[in-house]
């Protein structure tokens, strides 16, 4: 199939950036978004042109590297799918497809379309651990917890950490990351000497870094590859409103 | 807390229940039409005199002015607040964009809480500091007659309808969002809290509604 590509290109942090047109022929409807990509860049070396830089590591969508906005849509027209897990059988010949980096100001652009998703780092360092004991891997059933929980903390921990959420959200609102991280240690017993003061600073950070606020739109569930539901910020918001108010004994 | 954005939302869904009591008191209130202008005008009356004597003449109406204004006051400039976190957090536009979720009411809650506020004012300079804009010649000190001038003027009756229905597209996703801001909302009550929200964002401004529609259409004169 034939496609014309719309791309930004900006060389630095520095670079204004701009839109540039390319024309794809003999692109498989069976290659990955990603491998289109990929014959882009090698047309683009043929004409001895600087490639496009994109983002991308495992390409099994688990990685959590990769991340275009497709046609105004966090990782492309397919819900609940990665950027290198969405195939060109869903575009069509002849298509026109613009591709931008994430655009949230707490994810600068580096070059083309690779953001710098430090920020979701330094949120993560404000207390996305636990301090437990570790050491050699302990007794499998001495801590007993519930299958639904277990189930609810591992929906949890499906966060691949790409940005998709803040990038498709209108308030350029990270909560959904932050909110799964907190949900997916919040509902484990290993998780809970740290739980109020995780929420607190993992929030604060949030907010630090220049993500918007969450006004419930929605959005980033809509376009996480992993489907993270909106019950993850309802949590996370009670267990901030507890941290608050000190009503922390459970 | 406030300076969070989470301890905002917490702020606007608190200052926003406080607006839907009063608002529900004031739809009983304005209901009361419908048993006629004496049963009305004491009802006025006696929002003057509730309370007395423990306190004063029109104090409770005062003190019930005071929380709603500084409540309002604190929901503004929370949404303000998170306005302007929100612009700074996109400083560059998408090309294109397609807005994943959401209807129109969520996309409406800034511009349309800014509506409802310019229609407070004009509300409050109707009925509360008689301003003679779009009303007539009504007997002073009749409050039953000067709702019923005020809704004699179409053009009032469409201005109140359309605030009606700013309010119900702002509770539409404000109830929902009052459930999640607050930590309330879990998979499993999801569709009981929409439904709950749903039918108060209905039930409110159609409470309100029947009144200018009954003067309009001459049941209440
Ligand atoms: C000048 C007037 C007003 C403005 C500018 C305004 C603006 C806003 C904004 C921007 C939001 C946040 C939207 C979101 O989170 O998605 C909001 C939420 C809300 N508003 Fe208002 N609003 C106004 C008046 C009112 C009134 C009169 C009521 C009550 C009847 C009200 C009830 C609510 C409720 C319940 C929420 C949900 C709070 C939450 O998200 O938890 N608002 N408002
Ligand atoms: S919550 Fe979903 S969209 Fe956001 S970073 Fe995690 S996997 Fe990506
Ligand atoms: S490259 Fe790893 S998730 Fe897409």
């Amino acid at each position: 199939m034939k496609l014309h590509l719309r791309v930004w290109r900006q060389s630095s942090v520095e670079d204004r950036g701009r839109f540039e047109d390319y024309e794809l022929d003999d692109v498989s409807p069976d290659s990955s978004f990603l491998e289109m990509l990929d014959l882009l860049n090698e047309q683009l070396l043929e004409q001895r042109k600087m490639p496009v830089a994109f983002d991308h590591d495992c390409r099994e969508g688990i990685c959590g590297m990769c991340g275009l906005m497709i046609d105004g849509m966090a990782h492309g027209p397919v819900p609940g799918h990665t950027v290198c897990q969405l195939h060109m059988r869903h575009f069509k010949d002849g298509d026109h497809i613009v591709i931008e980096p994430w655009r949230v100001a707490a994810f600068p652009v580096i070059q083309d379309l690779v953001v710098d998703r430090g920020s979701f780092d330094r949120i993560l360092q404000r207390g996305g651990f636990i301090s437990f004991a570790t050491g050699t891997a302990p007794e499998a059933n001495s801590i007993l917890i519930p299958k639904d929980r277990v189930d609810t903390a591992m929906d949890a921990a499906t966060c691949i950490g790409c940005g998709a959420c803040a990038a498709a959200c209108p308030n350029g609102s990270a909560t959904l990351f932050t909110a799964a991280k907190i949900g997916h240690l919040g509902h484990l017993p290993q998780g809970q000497p740290e739980r109020y003061r995780r929420v607190i600073g993992m929030v604060e950070q949030m907010d630090a870094e220049g993500f918007g606020g969450c006004t419930n739109v929605g959005a980033c569930t809509s376009v996480c590859p992993k489907e993270i539901g909106q019950d993850f910020i309802s949590q996370m918001n009670r267990d901030y409103l507890r941290a608050v108010l000190g009503r922390t004994g459970d | 807390m406030w300076r969070s954005s989470i301890g905002k939302k917490i702020i606007m869904a608190g200052t926003g229940l406080i607006w839907i009591g009063y608002l529900l008191v004031h739809m009983y209130g304005n209901l009361k039409v419908f048993a006629g202008e004496e049963a009305f005008n004491h009802y006025a009356e006696s929002l003057r005199t509730l309370g007395e004597p423990m306190v004063g003449h029109g104090h409770a109406l005062i003190l019930a002015r005071i929380v709603l204004i500084l409540s309002l006051a604190a929901h503004v400039w929370a949404a303000m607040a998170l306005t302007r976190a929100a612009q700074q957090a996109r400083p560059m536009g998408y090309a294109k964009f397609h807005q994943a979720s959401g209807n129109y009411a969520t996309i409406t809650m800034r511009w349309g809480g800014l509506a409802l506020g310019l229609f407070i004012l004009y509300h409050l300079a109707h009925l509360t500091w008689n301003v003679p804009v779009l009303t007539g010649e009504y007997e002073p000190g009749n409050t039953f007659d000067k709702l019923v001038v005020g809704f004699t003027n179409p053009v009032n009756v469409v201005l109140y309808l359309l605030a009606l229905v700013a309010v119900g597209l702002h509770l539409w996703h404000g109830g929902a969002s009052f459930f999640q801001t607050l930590g309330w909302r879990t998979a499993a009550n999801r569709q009981p809290i929409r439904f709950l929200t749903g039918a108060l964002a209905i039930a409110i401004p159609v409470g309100f509604a029947v009144v200018p529609l009954a003067v309009a259409t001459g049941l209440v004169a």
